[in-house]
């Protein structure tokens, strides 16, 4: 048994045989030519034979995974006809004397590629799109015929690098259990038909996935994204049981998803979203959430080559709190260093990272990388909801540096005439230990908290939650990190601040009572789970929360904390 | 030959659904019609070279158009973005 982990793209469990699905290379040669009108009648009736087909594949999307799905193919057939595009391909036949297959192998490829270069999760799934034209193109040009899925005769988890909207379409669905890609990201063509059809996916889980053989047994949770290969017995037995109770709770969540987090007793708490892109906004709203949690700014800085101007940081900010109206957008300011680095700050090789020049003091160290992303922040704040959160803030002078330098930035904006914030909330993370201890002289300087358990749990167990041998100590319901919890929430609510909580700890349902119970306002998670938060909160009573949490208080081990919660709290098992 | 500059309003920018309305409608006509974005320019009746313009939300894009019907094509155009690509603002 081996189990790897990608990214979580569409919800469920898929339990079955690997099918490698893979398209044979076309083969394209250059030869010389002499009559190009000739050849460039074949381009025509191609592009003709194409348009006919895209026009079948759009009805059959249109059918069978709606219309989000079909316009792929609307688009597809204007990418067919592209002036542009035909136009290049017209001037390499005619002045190479080349055949038409390999001048539009080699035009498309430059399109695809200067799509690509534009660093755009959209423009790169475009690009995805213009090979799919290309290619079905030179597959008519050359008479090779797509069957890809021969051989797919029995259902089965369907594996492959990265799939083509042609690729999906063309699959029987009733042969397909859940889709896992090597490549690709949530918002991969692959995640987004996952999610139209309802069948699981996990994307993105790196090349071991495409070495398993035809027929491998295999498990798919779209829950988490682990890719369980070659599953043993009791694993096999325990996802089955999940499976069939996964389909009964995903519709009742469902159900509550637009409706608000109250407790039986009338006790009402926020659940919003962890997001960090501008698509990720309309994944949060269509799941329920009543805002964001944590926008990780990082986004606009990892996988470029410079940093990101105040302008395109003011449009991404302004886009994602507008999405929101007056619902809450709280965006957490850079958090770099420890295990994220950017290769163009020069950041200096530290022992020790996670213990180094990381976040809010690499920001205070450095205010022209700072101070355009406060600016930024200010302006796009005004006339909606955005809040401001510093990450991994160890003292109370590091918050008073930094509203410091905000008030400077301000002040510098309204001298240039610019709109800002009326006013906005200034929160802190508390992911430091120091930082719980001192919560209450904190909550004298800030508006409110957020809790970041994934960081509070690494550093109050001095254990490295990358490092496989000790990851398990930090893992999440240690005793210890609950007792801190409480005496945040407890500090900032005697100050009249409220506390909310981002890290993984505020989507696990068995930690979602003792939260409740120990007062947290507001539960920070990834989309996919806000309906589950939903349908749990809106099932229990505060009373018997407040009962749980001072158990836990007293427990001695993680273990003993979840079994406690299993037997005192039924409904954590959503109605099953 | 007319141009005007007008700023993209849509949320999503000169992409998916607006752009592909924008390049139908420019290909309805029988003037040349470019669009500039921060220096790059595109083919309006081409959706590949529109979208690598990478005209996001608030970007300011100016069309020119040249040849018979080049004042109505630049109007309609003109018209279509500051209308929000028909869903209204």
């Amino acid at each position: 048994m081996k189990t790897v982990r990608g990214i979580p793209a569409s919800y469920g469990v898929a339990i079955g045989p690997a099918f490698i699905y893979q398209r044979a290379a076309l083969e394209i040669e250059c030869r010389a030519i002499e009559d190009p009108a000739a050849e460039l009648a074949r381009l025509a009736v191609a592009q003709e034979t194409a348009r006919q087909q895209l026009e079948l594949v759009f009805e059959k999307a249109l059918v069978e995974s709606g219309e989000e799905q079909a316009e792929i193919f609307k688009a597809q057939t204007m990418m067919l006809d592209d002036p542009e595009l035909v136009g290049a391909v017209k001037k390499i036949v005619e002045n190479d004397l080349t055949n038409v297959e390999s001048a539009l192998s080699d035009t498309i490829e430059n399109y695809a590629s200067m799509l690509e270069a534009l660093d755009d999760e959209y423009l790169s799934a475009r690009a995805l799109d213009i090979r799919d034209v290309g290619s079905r193109l030179l597959r008519i040009l050359l008479g090779v015929a797509e069957s890809p899925t021969a051989g797919l005769a029995q259902p089965s988890i369907i594996i492959a690098r990265d799939l083509t909207p042609s690729d999906t379409i063309l699959l029987d669905k009733t042969f397909v259990l859940g889709f896992c890609t090597s490549k690709g990201g949530a918002t991969s063509h692959t995640a987004i038909l996952a999610r139209g059809l309802g069948i699981p996916a996990v994307v993105g889980a790196g090349k071991k996935v495409r070495k398993v053989k035809n027929g491998t047994s295999m498990i798919l949770d779209g829950d988490t994204g682990d890719v369980v290969i070659k599953p043993d017995e009791a694993t096999l037995a325990e996802y089955l049981v999940r499976q069939e109770a996964f389909v009964r709770i995903r519709s009742k969540a469902a159900q509550v998803s637009d409706q608000p987090a109250v407790t039986l007793d009338g006790h009402r708490v926020e659940v919003v979203a962890n997001i960090g892109s501008v698509e990720g906004a309309r994944s949060a709203l269509d799941a329920g959430a009543e805002g964001v949690g944590l926008l990780r700014s990082e986004f606009l800085y990892l996988e470029r080559s410079s940093l990101p101007s105040e302008e395109e940081q003011y449009k991404s900010y302004k886009t994602i709190s507008d999405a929101f109206g007056k619902l809450p957008v709280i965006l957490r300011t850079l958090d770099i260093g420890g295990d994220k680095e950017v290769p163009y700050i020069d950041m200096p090789q530290e022992d020790n990272p996670f213990l180094g020049v990381r976040a809010i003091r690499l920001c205070l160290a450095r205010p022209q990388l700072f101070k355009p992303q406060l600016r930024a922040a200010l302006r796009a704040g005004h006339g909606n909801n955005l809040k401001l959160m510093f990450p991994m803030v160890a003292t109370v002078d590091e918050v008073v540096q930094a509203r410091a330098l905000l008030e400077e930035c301000r002040t510098e904006l309204q001298a240039e005439g610019l709109p800002t914030a009326e006013e906005m909330e200034i929160g802190i993370m508390i992911e430091i230990p120091a930082a719980a201890i001192m919560a209450d002289q904190l909550a004298e300087v800030v508006d409110f908290f957020s809790i970041g358990t994934n960081d509070l749990s690494q550093y109050t167990l001095a254990a490295d939650r990358t490092n496989a041998q000790v990851a398990k100590i930090a893992a999440g319901f240690q005793p210890a990190v609950f007792r801190l919890i409480k005496q945040v929430i407890d500090a900032a609510h005697a100050k009249g601040k409220w506390v909310g909580l981002c890290g993984e700890m505020a989507g696990e349902i068995l930690a979602i009572p003792i939260l409740l119970g120990l007062g947290l306002d507001e539960f920070s998670m990834n989309p996919p789970a806000v309906p589950y938060a939903k349908l749990l909160i809106r099932s229990i009573s505060m009373e018997k929360c407040r009962e749980v949490a001072a158990e836990a208080l007293n427990q001695s081990s993680s273990d003993k904390i979840r079994a406690l919660v299993q037997e005192m709290v039924p409904e954590v098992n959503l109605g099953e | 030959m007319p141009e005007k500059t007008v700023i993209v309003t849509h949320k999503v920018g000169l992409h998916a659904r607006p752009a592909s309305v924008f390049v139908q409608t420019a290909s309805k006509f029988a003037s040349d019609i470019s669009v500039t974005c921060e220096e790059r320019t595109a083919n309006a009746k081409s959706i590949l070279t529109v979208l690598t313009l990478g005209a996001h939300q608030g970007a300011e894009i100016t069309i020119k158009a040249e040849g018979e019907d080049a004042q109505e094509a630049l109007d309609t155009l003109v018209a279509l973005v500051e209308d929000n690509f028909g869903e209204g603002t």
